[in-house]
C-alpha cells in the first residue's frame, strides 16, 4: 500500500469563535492536529465540544478565526475563494450525517456533480460516477433519485461522491448518524475497506463503537483536545 | 459549451417543477416585449403606408402657406393672424416665376353635412381653387368635365365632386348635373374625380371643389376670430417644374417678400414646405410616438425584471442547501452565480420569445381588423431579444451574487 507516511494536513492552534446573537461562542479554544496518508482517524466528545466545527475547519468548508491550517505545507488561510473551492473539489471528500444528495438529480447525477466543477466532459463523468457506484454496491440502483433509496442507499451514493475525485483526504460528519445499527455497521464496513486500500478517512462520532473502526481516537472537550 | 448546456437543462428543470410561477414571472417580461413589438410594427407599417401615399400624391408640390404646416411648439397665433393673407393674385404672380409650373390658390374647410334628397353625408371637405387643381394634385375627372377659365372669373356656380361624395349621395344615378344646396346656395356638379383610395380608413375622395371666386361668395371673410385669421385663409400649391424643388422655394420666397414689402432684416411672414417636409414633420410625430413606447416598454420591463429579481430570491432562499452542497463538493461562487444567471436570463428569455410571437400575433390581428398595415422587420425581434436578456441579466445579478456569497456551512444548515 502507502510505504511512507507523508502529513496531509497539519492545524496549529485552531481557534473557532462565532457570534450568537451578542454572546461569542468560543468553539475551538486551540486545537493542534496531524492527519498523514492513511490515517483512519475518529474525532470524539459530545455535543458543543467543537467536533462539527473542527472537522468543518479541517474539509475548509469553514475557515478559523485564528491558527494555521497547512494543506502539504501550504497555508490555507491565505486561499482565495476560488482556491478553496478547488481544495473542496479535489483534496477532499464531504460526507453528511443528512446525506445532503441533490434531491432532484439521480444517484448517477449525484455522484458525478463533482466532476462538473472540476470540468470534466459528460462521457466521462458518467463513466467515472458509474464505475464507483458500481464498486459500492449501488450499479443497479444508480438512476433512482434520493427520495426513491434507502437511507444506506443514500449514504452509499454520497460516499461515492466523496470518492469520485480520488481526495487525499475523506471526511465523514456522523455517517451512521441517520442509519439503523445493521445499516451504520455496512457504511464503517466501507470506510473500513477504503483505508485498507490506502485512504485517508477522519470521521466525527459520539458513538465509540463506531469510533472504535479507527487507529487513532481524538477526544475534544470544550473546544480543546482532551486526549489521543 | 458541455458546462453550459447542464446550466440550461438545470435551468429548464426549476422550470418545469414551478410552470405556474415562472409563468407568472415571465408575465411582466410577456407584456413589455409583445407591446413594443405590436406597436412597433404597427407604427412602421404606418410610416411604409404614408411614405407610399405621399409618393403616390404625386410630383414635389411646395407648399406657400400662412400658418406653419404643424404647430409644434409654443406659437404665437396673433403673430400668425397678423400676417398679411395670401391671395389669389399672389398664386397668379408665383405661376409666372420661371421655375414653377403651376401654383394655385387653395382654400378649404370642412362642412357638416352634406345632403341630397334623403342621402347625407356627416362631413365632407369644402375646396375653392382654380382650374389647375386637378393637375396640381394629380387628379383626374372621371366623367363630366374638369373646370375652365370662364368658370372662375364668372364666379359660376359648378362643383366637381370627389369620388366618395358621388358614391354616398348618388350611388344608383349619375351625379353630373344635380344640385347641392351649400349654406343656401345651389351648386351644378360638373364631374366627378376618379377615385384615389382610402388612408388610415379615411376616405381620400371625401370632398367638393369649387371656383375659389364661388366659395368667396358663399363663405365671405368678415369678423374673423384670431384663430380663423390664422387658419382659414388662402394657401398656394405649387408645382415645380422638373427637378426644380429648390430653385422654386427661392424664387417664392423672393416674390412674396417683395409682394409683402419686407427688408431684409425682417423675417419672412409665410410658410414655405415640401412634401418631403412633410414627411420630416410625419416622421418627427411618430418619433414622439416610437419614443413614448419604448418609455412604456421600459416601465413594463422594469416591472417585470422586478419581478424575476423577487422570485430569483425565493428561488435562492428554498435552495440554500442545495447551494450548500454544491459548494460542500467543489462549486465556486463563481459556478453558483453563473448558475443562477443562467436561470434568470433565461426565465427572462422565455418571456421575450413568448412575448415576440404573441406580438406578432397582435399586430397581424390589428392589421387583419383595422385599416392599419403592420410591417414586421429583423431589427425589432432583435429588440426583444436583447432587452429580455438584458433584463434577465440586470435583475438577475443581484440574487445570482447572494447566492454566490452564502458560507457553504450556513447554507448546509439551513432548513
Amino acid at each position: 500500500m502507502v510505504k511512507k507516511k507523508s502529513t496531509v494536513c497539519r492545524a496549529l492552534r485552531i481557534q473557532k469563535t462565532y457570534w450568537r446573537g451578542k454572546v461569542a461562542v468560543e468553539a475551538l479554544r486551540g486545537v493542534d492536529i496531524q492527519i498523514k496518508t492513511n490515517d483512519y482517524i475518529s474525532i470524539m466528545g459530545a455535543s458543543g465540544s467543537g467536533k462539527s466545527t473542527l472537522i468543518h475547519i479541517l474539509s475548509c468548508l469553514d475557515t478559523p478565526t485564528s491558527g494555521e491550517y497547512y494543506l502539504e505545507d501550504k497555508l490555507v488561510s491565505s486561499y482565495t475563494d476560488l482556491e478553496l473551492a478547488r481544495v473542496r473539489n479535489r483534496f477532499f471528500g464531504f460526507v453528511f450525517q443528512s446525506f445532503s444528495l441533490l434531491p432532484r438529480l439521480t444517484g448517477l447525477d449525484n455522484v458525478a456533480l463533482p466532476l462538473i466543477y472540476a470540468n470534466v466532459k459528460r462521457q466521462d463523468r458518467m463513466r467515472k460516477a458509474g464505475a464507483i457506484l458500481h464498486k459500492i454496491g449501488l450499479g443497479d440502483r444508480m438512476n433512482h433519485r434520493p427520495n426513491e433509496m434507502s437511507g444506506g442507499e443514500c449514504q452509499r451514493v454520497a460516499i461515492a461522491r466523496a470518492l469520485i475525485n480520488d481526495p487525499k483526504v475523506i471526511f465523514a460528519d456522523e455517517p451512521t448518524g441517520n442509519l439503523d445499527s445493521k445499516t451504520g455497521a455496512e457504511i464503517m464496513g466501507i470506510f473500513d475497506q477504503l483505508v485498507d486500500e490506502g485512504n485517508t478517512v477522519v470521521m466525527v462520532t459520539h458513538d465509540a463503537s463506531v469510533a472504535a473502526h479507527a487507529r487513532r481516537i481524538i477526544k475534544l472537550k470544550d473546544g480543546m483536545v482532551e486526549h489521543e | 459549451m458541455n458546462d453550459f448546456l447542464i446550466k440550461i437543462s438545470l435551468a429548464l428543470q426549476t422550470f418545469k417543477t414551478h410552470r405556474l410561477r415562472s409563468f407568472l414571472t415571465a408575465l411582466g417580461i410577456i407584456i413589455g416585449v409583445s407591446t413594443v413589438i405590436a406597436i412597433l410594427s404597427l407604427i412602421e407599417g404606418l410610416n411604409r403606408s404614408v411614405a407610399e401615399q405621399i409618393q403616390s400624391i404625386g410630383s414635389d408640390l411646395v407648399f406657400l402657406t400662412k400658418h406653419p404646416m404643424v404647430m409644434a411648439g409654443p406659437q404665437n397665433i396673433e403673430e400668425i393672424a397678423n400676417r398679411p393673407d395670401l391671395t389669389p393674385e399672389d398664386a397668379e404672380a408665383i405661376s409666372e416665376l420661371p421655375s414653377v409650373e403651376t401654383a394655385i390658390p387653395e382654400i378649404s374647410q370642412q362642412l357638416t353635412k352634406l345632403k341630397y334628397r334623403d342621402k347625407e353625408i356627416a362631413t365632407v371637405r369644402l375646396v375653392g381653387s382654380n382650374e389647375y387643381f386637378s393637375t396640381v394634385n394629380n387628379r383626374l375627372v372621371e366623367s363630366g368635365r374638369d373646370f375652365n377659365r370662364d368658370d372662375i372669373t364668372h364666379r359660376r356656380n359648378l362643383c366637381i365632386i370627389g369620388s366618395y361624395v358621388a358614391k354616398n349621395l348618388f350611388p344608383d344615378e349619375s351625379a353630373v348635373g344635380k344640385e347641392l344646396t351649400v349654406r343656401g346656395h345651389r351648386l351644378k356638379i360638373i364631374g366627378v374625380y376618379k377615385e384615389k383610395g382610402a388612408f388610415l380608413g379615411q376616405s381620400m375622395d371625401n370632398f367638393l371643389v369649387m371656383p375659389y371666386t364661388f366659395y368667396e361668395k358663399i363663405f365671405p371673410r368678415r369678423g374673423e376670430s384670431i384663430f380663423e385669421r390664422a387658419f382659414l385663409g388662402y394657401s398656394v400649391d405649387i408645382k415645380p417644374r422638373q427637378g426644380q424643388v429648390e430653385r422654386t422655394i427661392d424664387e417664392v420666397r423672393e416674390l412674396m417678400r417683395r409682394r409683402h414689402g419686407l427688408s431684409f432684416d425682417k423675417k419672412d411672414d409665410f410658410e414655405l414646405g415640401t412634401q418631403q417636409m412633410l414627411m420630416e414633420i410625419y416622421q418627427n410625430i411618430t418619433r414622439v410616438g416610437f419614443i413614448a413606447i419604448v418609455a412604456i416598454a421600459a416601465i413594463s420591463l422594469v416591472v417585470g425584471g422586478i419581478g424575476i429579481m423577487n422570485i430569483m430570491l425565493v428561488s435562492v432562499a428554498e435552495r440554500t442547501r442545495e447551494i450548500g452542497i454544491r459548494k460542500a463538493v467543489g462549486a465556486s461562487n463563481q459556478n453558483i452565480l453563473s448558475q443562477f444567471l443562467v436561470e434568470s436570463v433565461f426565465l427572462a428569455l422565455i418571456g421575450g420569445i413568448i412575448g415576440i410571437l404573441f406580438g406578432l400575433v397582435l399586430a397581424w390581428l390589428i392589421s387583419v381588423v383595422s385599416p392599419l398595415k403592420a410591417s414586421v422587420s429583423f431589427w425589432m425581434i432583435l429588440l426583444g431579444f436583447g432587452f429580455s436578456a438584458a433584463v434577465g441579466i440586470f435583475f438577475g445579478i443581484y440574487p445570482a451574487r447572494r447566492a454566490a456569497s452564502l458560507n457553504p456551512i450556513e447554507a448546509l444548515r439551513y432548513e
